[in-house]
């Protein structure tokens, strides 16, 4: 941008030539590891720790998808998988919308404070809940339930934060007067008027929920005991024993837990990264 | 109009009681509506933490049986508090925060001002590859760099061995393969893997801060004379404080919790790297589920979120104010 309104001087080139130099390396050193992953999937693991380390693509994919079979139930840790990241989804869709209308389009007594809880929580270190959650957990006999998982995040302090500042910015109070002279009841006016009108951070919000939720991995390694109930990332650490690991099968699932989301982000990654940056560029 | 319909009388029974529905539902709407928030945190968050506090004054193992738990005392804060491994743990979190947090903005600040400067419509494009690590799974990362640092013919080391040969460089680096997987070196390795993983978030952080930046304030400053390395220093930088403050400080929140990067480049504590590696949060992981020791990791959580909260707020006392007063 301020080097194209400039006049065209051997110094300036040199600059932009010198930063493309600098942000191809950045690219290939972030790209490398992805690259290999899928390289890795492809090899044995003599080959994978040979001299010199592949670089190219091998043959060995369904030898190490088939060990991968032997070793762990592994579609049904996929199914694990998106069974976690699309129940936290839809219900997380719902009630942070609803809940960001609530805080974006009522007056009601301790609203200013209630909203300052919301975004209170979002500072509490994660990690440190995991063993009061456990113990609720086995308190409760959810140990090896998926409701343990998702029931707790159903509704996240980020999404309301996020859907209340899109409904502040794009569904006008007049619409939603209007609609309550009509007879519409006051959920009417949330599933009829507003969420239509959403329908943009909607889809943000359900990117940024299935992705965390397709890689958690500290609480449901705790949570999901039996080797029937654990997600993919969880499965495949178990993968990784004391001897004899099988690191091309290895890598071969964690491509195929890598895929998806990087199918998913190539298809949405503007919308993605500015929902993520928008709450802080705010504050 | 609510008004005019409680002093106008009712005109018949029937709509009078629609209408007080209308305003009973207008009026506690909003409770319900935020009300699941509320009761999944005090169910899920608030009630667990508490309780765990009380747990943290006792002696208690899962096969003691639900609700069979000794009274201590402040037992399991003193053993915490006079237990070697605890500590070393804890300097392992600390030296990682420091070591995996810097070079993250060190790198993130002039990438993104990088990427403002000489990108036009590739922009989105070239932030995206950058980003991508932060969306994929830690634990799929981990395993991917427990390939990359094979000491015998591990990429990593071979890119070492290949730079090398360089001039300059080749002082710099050792000569011999790495043994990653030591008490010595496994933090560098960490440390390696975590800045890889989140630089890409911080650069697209300070990347929209620095596109919120007035355009004229750049026009007006070359028209001065200011040079590219002027314009970076003189508007760029200050202007970037509070995000530097916000940035930074997730960065402490979330390097002080780092547990999955560690707990599978040391395969789950059985590496024999482990000492040398392990974070505090992983430190309290396996007092509780491989010494099933619940009461003192408890107490851990607890100094945990003590000593946090303490970073936190000093962070807010020495960069907080300077962030929001300079802008």
């Amino acid at each position: 941008m301020a080097g194209s309104d400039r006049k065209f001087s051997l110094g300036g080139l040199l600059l932009r030539l010198g930063g493309f130099a600098l942000l191809a390396l950045g690219g290939v050193l972030t790209l490398a590891p992805f690259y290999l992953m899928f390289v890795f999937a492809t090899h044995q693991r003599s080959e994978i720790f040979g001299f010199p380390p592949p670089l190219w693509f091998g043959e060995h994919f369904w030898t190490n998808y088939q060990i991968l079979l032997d070793k762990i139930p592994f579609w049904r840790a996929y199914w694990n998988n998106l069974y976690l990241a699309l129940m936290t989804t839809l219900t997380s869709l719902f009630l942070c919308s609803l809940a960001g209308y609530g805080f974006a389009m009522y007056e009601f007594r301790g609203r200013e404070r209630l909203f300052g809880v919301v975004l209170a929580t979002l500072l509490i270190p994660a990690i440190l809940n995991l063993i009061p959650f456990y113990l609720l957990i086995y308190q409760i006999g959810w140990i090896n339930q998926p409701k343990a998982l998702w029931v707790p995040a159903m509704a996240g302090a980020l999404g309301i934060f996020l859907m209340r500042q899109y409904i502040l910015s794009a569904v006008p109070k007049e619409l939603v007067d209007a609609a309550r002279i009509d007879g519409c009841s006051e959920f009417q006016i949330y599933w009829r008027i507003v969420l239509p009108l959403v329908r943009p951070a909607l889809g943000t919000l359900g990117l940024i929920t299935f992705i965390g939720s397709w890689n958690r991995f500290a609480d449901v390694n705790v949570i999901m005991r039996t080797q029937e109930t654990k997600t993919l990332p969880v499965v495949l650490r178990t993968l990784q024993g004391a001897t004899d690991v099988e690191w091309g099968a290895i890598m071969a699932g964690t491509a195929l837990l890598v895929a998806p989301l990087l199918l998913v982000f190539a298809l949405a990654a503007r919308q993605l990264m500015e929902g993520l940056t928008s709450g802080a560029v705010k504050s | 109009m609510r008004k005019s319909i409680s002093t106008a009388p009712p005109p018949t029974s029937k709509v009078s009681l629609a209408m007080r529905w209308s305003n009973f539902q207008r009026r506690y709407a909003p409770y319900i509506f935020i009300s699941p928030f509320f009761i999944l945190f005090l169910v899920f968050g608030l009630y667990p933490t508490l309780f765990s506090l009380y747990m943290s004054f006792q002696s208690w193992t899962p096969s003691d049986g639900w609700g069979r738990w000794k009274y201590v005392g402040f037992e399991n804060y003193t053993f915490t508090l006079t237990d070697p491994m605890f500590w070393r743990a804890m300097w392992n979190t600390v030296w990682l925060g420091i070591f995996s947090g810097l070079p993250q903005h060190l790198i993130a600040i002039p990438l993104a001002f990088v990427i403002h400067m000489v990108l036009g419509r590739f922009k989105t494009l070239v932030m995206a590859v950058y980003f991508l690590p932060y969306i994929t799974s830690s634990v799929a990362i981990a395993l991917i760099f427990n390939t990359l640092f094979a000491t015998h013919n591990g990429v990593i080391n071979l890119v070492i061995a290949q730079l090398n040969t360089w001039p300059l460089l080749g002082w710099l680096l050792p000569d011999q393969n790495i043994n990653w997987f030591l008490n010595s070196t496994i933090k560098y390795g960490l440390a390696l893997v975590v800045v890889w993983q989140f630089t890409g978030w911080n650069t697209l952080l300070y990347l929209s801060a620095i596109q919120a930046i007035p355009k004229e304030l750049y026009e007006a400053a070359a028209v001065d004379g200011a040079s590219r390395y002027q314009q970076f220093r003189y508007i760029t930088l200050p202007l970037l404080r509070p995000m530097m403050f916000f940035a930074v400080s997730l960065t402490i929140i979330g390097n002080m919790q780092l547990f999955e990067q560690p707990f599978v480049l040391l395969n789950g504590g059985a590496s024999s790297a482990t000492q040398g590696g392990q974070t505090a949060t992983m430190y309290m992981y396996r007092t509780a589920f491989e010494w099933l020791e619940m009461g003192t990791a408890a107490s851990i959580a607890w100094i945990l979120f003590i000593f946090i909260g303490i970073l936190t707020y000093l962070n807010n006392l020495i960069f907080g104010r300077a962030a929001r007063g300079e802008n």
